[in-house]
């Protein structure tokens, strides 16, 4: 924004699960500008929207049932309210739950704010039965009310008419007061001067309002910026009320409620609707024996998806990644620029948008359950197991999805609404065994297991079988105990509204999950080839002259040397290979790897095992193309055999074998527990708004990796094993 | 001493008579329409037997068990 004006500011607000963000795109055609709220990490998605000859701004703000905020995130919507440039609100109410979706609508209208009601899914309301007067409503709550069709773009001309008249100035809403009880009314008089000197720009209408919202709000809550004598007046206020067994909170809302039930019995049907299509399905859904069935099928669909279905389009986008980095390679003449753009910002690039597969398939996924309402039976299905670790039932998803990729997982955390369950499962996950784990398994128990059998079955498979258990079991275990200890607070309640069965909009099901990547390319991509680029110069500097000279020395006498052009190109290539394991021993990294050596040695690792786990904070798998590039023999998979060979027969600096099946066990229990992967780092830096939660998640499930390792192995060699 | 929501069969109609948990909880739940006089019913309960759904002013809403049993009810006499 350069240097002009705030454009006037149009809030869209309504109840979760209203179809709000479906109204919200129908209004701004999918233009819409998705950033974060300034101090709490919920997305903040705005778009500009012309009206006649001026510019507004229109603000989705996250669903809520009430203004009424114990949070800084439930907070924003009063903020954007109160301290904005906010001159209108549509509230978007789902017909077909009025009372519930015109509780919030009151609330904003006794405010005094201008504000339009939007009913929206009149099509189901009347499938229902439901008659609505919507002429009534309008007089009732003294503001218009549009029948609307959100998802089929129906009544959206007139929504938009009768916000143009809510924007003309001086418009506010009138009418709508609701009847307080006389006691009540007393507090609000003692009140109403003390807010007035926090709120000394809010107009006298609305301090009334501001002080049943503080009435209501504090006294429990993490409010940011409330002052000291605002607090002590509402407190004195609660606690005189209690004395004289009065409940202030039951006073503000049943008024507010009784009010609505007598608007509502003048201007609609009173009969309860009889069973819907979603009691229908739910009885399938959520039956005993079925209900399971078809989760652990919807489930075991995801994890396929995310895990196998992936696999292509990753694969794709590492061929090309290659494919630009010998293009490169080719036009860029040998030297440290060359290698800058190959390894640090192609494979940087390359770094970031091989997560996108992942990102978009799982949002895709999440989003159709959540929109078709199928997320909460998830929830709700699995809420008893979740329960047992302090978590909630929306974790189960995540929790999931960490099997296959961690950083998808973590983004997919915001479909938990309080943030201390959310940091709670964004913490825990990176536990689970992300699939860049098992190259790595493969390559240790190829190495010590190959060819051991335990009983019937294969020793690797019982390790590989072992590791997955366990990444299970710690997991849950970290979530336990980062519950009781990290984050305490009161356990999660788990009171989570089932909304009617819907079929979603695949358009806004792909706007959702593509704004989602947008987000993680930009914002994690960032910090992701940042940290390539480091560790790239990390493991290939100092580059050292003397050990350059000899290899090309090397060179010479192995040209001259050679019988014919074949051998020639082998003994050129062995060369090369020996040469980048030199620079390597000898770069940062490498000295680094030397340094540690003491401390990783009481694990069972060695100094080039040491390189190994740095060149892997890339990403797990590249573990083993480092430690081909230390062993000197260059390109190498998990299934390569040299690679195998050259890690059998390392030595300590005593002579005793490096990897044996102790050693090789702690190195897979190593990479089990620790957190070596910069791309999650970075995601939970962009999903909890601060560098403390990544700091911590590192240093935890680093310790706790090393504690394990150590135990593993020195508690092994004491029981005579390795 | 009075049945809890959590008590309820499922299918029977109650009104709600008190709500004695804490008040973070206790203001969400009333927020969201579970006030004293309001009529639930328990629809259904999870398969794994927590948490329960209730039926509320035409929405459906889930619990957990022990939330439930904070909520008093007055069953409604069985027609």
């Amino acid at each position: 924004m350069s240097g002009r004006a705030p454009l006037p500011q149009v809030l869209i607000a309504g109840n979760p699960n209203c179809g709000k963000s479906t109204l919200f795109n129908a209004l701004s055609g999918g233009s819409a500008h998705v950033g974060n709220y300034p101090g709490v990490t919920v997305d903040r998605s705005s778009a500009r929207l012309r009206r006649g000859t001026q510019d507004i701004e229109l603000v989705d703000v996250p669903g809520m049932y009430s203004l009424t905020a114990s949070s800084p995130e439930e907070q924003l919507a009063v903020n954007a309210l109160t301290e904005g440039d906010t001159k209108a609100v549509v509230c978007v109410v789902d017909a077909t739950t009025l009372q519930r979706g015109l509780y919030l609508a009151l609330q904003l209208i006794e405010s005094g704010v201008s504000v339009v009601v939007a009913l929206n899914m009149m099509d189901a309301a009347e499938r229902l039965g439901l008659r609505i007067d919507t002429e009534r409503l309008s007089e009732l709550f003294g503001a218009p009310f549009i029948p609307v069709v959100a998802t089929k773009r129906r009544g959206l001309d007139a929504l938009l008419v009768a916000l143009d008249e809510a924007l003309e100035p001086a418009r506010g809403s009138q009418g709508a007061t609701v009847t307080y009880p006389v006691e009540l009314e007393a507090d609000l008089a003692k009140l109403i001067p003390v807010v007035a000197q926090w709120r000394s720009e809010t107009p006298r209408s609305q301090l009334r309002v501001f002080a049943l919202w503080c009435l209501l709000s504090l006294g429990d809550d993490s409010l940011r910026g409330v002052p000291d004598d605002v607090r002590r007046a509402v407190h004195d206020i609660r606690e005189d009320a209690d004395a004289r067994g009065r409940d202030v909170d039951l006073e503000i809302i049943s008024s507010r409620y009784a009010w609505l039930d007598d608007a509502l019995s003048q201007a609609c049907s009173a009969e309860e609707p009889g069973p819907s299509w979603s009691e229908r399905i739910d009885r399938v859904l959520t039956h005993p024996i079925v209900g399971l069935v078809v989760f652990a099928v919807v489930m075991f669909g995801i994890f396929e998806a995310l895990f196998a279905g992936a696999e292509p389009l990753i694969g794709a986008i590492e061929s090309l990644t290659g494919f630009m980095q010998a293009q490169a390679a080719a036009i860029l003449p040998p030297g440290v620029l060359q290698d800058l753009v190959v390894e640090g910002i192609i494979a940087g690039v390359g770094n970031v948008i091989v997560f996108a597969p992942q990102i978009l398939m799982l949002f895709l996924f999440i989003g159709f359950l959540e929109d078709s309402g199928y997320l909460a039976r998830v929830a709700f299905v699995i809420d008893r197991v979740m329960k047992g670790v302090g978590l909630h039932g929306k974790a189960f998803v995540p929790l999931l999805s960490g099997f296959a990729c961690a950083v998808p997982a973590v983004m997919a955390t915001r479909t938990i609404e309080r943030r201390r369950d959310r940091l709670v499962t964004m913490l825990a996950l990176p536990l689970m065994s992300c699939s860049a784990r098992l190259p790595v398994y493969i390559l240790v128990v190829g190495t010590v297991f190959a060819g051991q059998s335990l009983g019937w079955f294969s020793a690797g498979a019982v390790a590989l079988f072992s590791m997955y258990t366990l990444s299970v079991l710690v997991t849950l275990a970290a979530a336990a105990v980062i519950r009781r200890t990290v984050l305490p607070g009161p356990a999660p309640t788990f009171v989570l509204e089932m909304p009617p069965y819907r079929w979603p909009s695949a358009p806004i099901l792909w706007l959702n999950a593509w704004r989602r990547l947008r987000i993680f390319l930009v914002d994690a991509g960032t910090i992701i080839l940042a940290m390539t680029i480091l560790l790239w110069a990390l493991l290939s500097f100092p580059k050292s002259a003397d050990v350059a000279e000899h290899y090309a020395a090397e060179r010479v006498r192995a040209e001259q040397m050679a019988a014919s052009e074949v051998e020639k190109a082998e003994a050129l290539r062995s060369l090369d290979s020996q040469e980048a394991a030199e620079q390597l021993g000898n770069s940062f990294g490498g000295r680094f790897g030397h340094a540690i050596e003491p401390a990783i040695r009481p694990i069972g690792f060695d100094w080039q095992i040491g390189v190994g786990i740095i060149g892997a904070f890339a990403a797990r798998e590249v573990f083993i193309s480092t430690l081909g590039v230390v062993f000197g023999i260059g390109e190498a998979d998990e299934e390569n055999k040299p690679l195998r060979q050259a890690l059998r027969d390392a030595r300590h600096a005593d002579g005793t074998p490096v990897m044996t099946p102790l050693s090789g066990i702690s190195l897979m229990i190593f990479f089990l527990l620790a957190c070596q992967c910069m791309s999650t780092i970075a995601v939970v830096r962009r999903e909890s708004g601060s560098w403390k939660w990544p700091v911590f998640l590192f240093s935890y499930m680093t310790v706790l990796a090393y504690m394990a390792s150590l135990a593993v192995y020195q508690g092994g060699q004491l029981l005579g094993f390795g | 001493m009075r049945p809890s929501l959590a008590d309820l069969p499922l299918g029977q109609h109650a009104a709600i008579a008190s709500i004695d948990c804490e008040r973070r909880l206790s203001r969400r739940l009333m927020e969201m329409g579970l006030l004293p006089g309001t009529r639930v019913r328990v629809v259904r309960v999870a398969p794994l037997g927590d948490p329960i759904e209730l039926r509320v002013r035409n929405y459906s809403l889930s619990l957990r068990r022990a939330e439930a049993a904070k909520i008093v009810v007055s069953p409604e006499d069985t027609v």
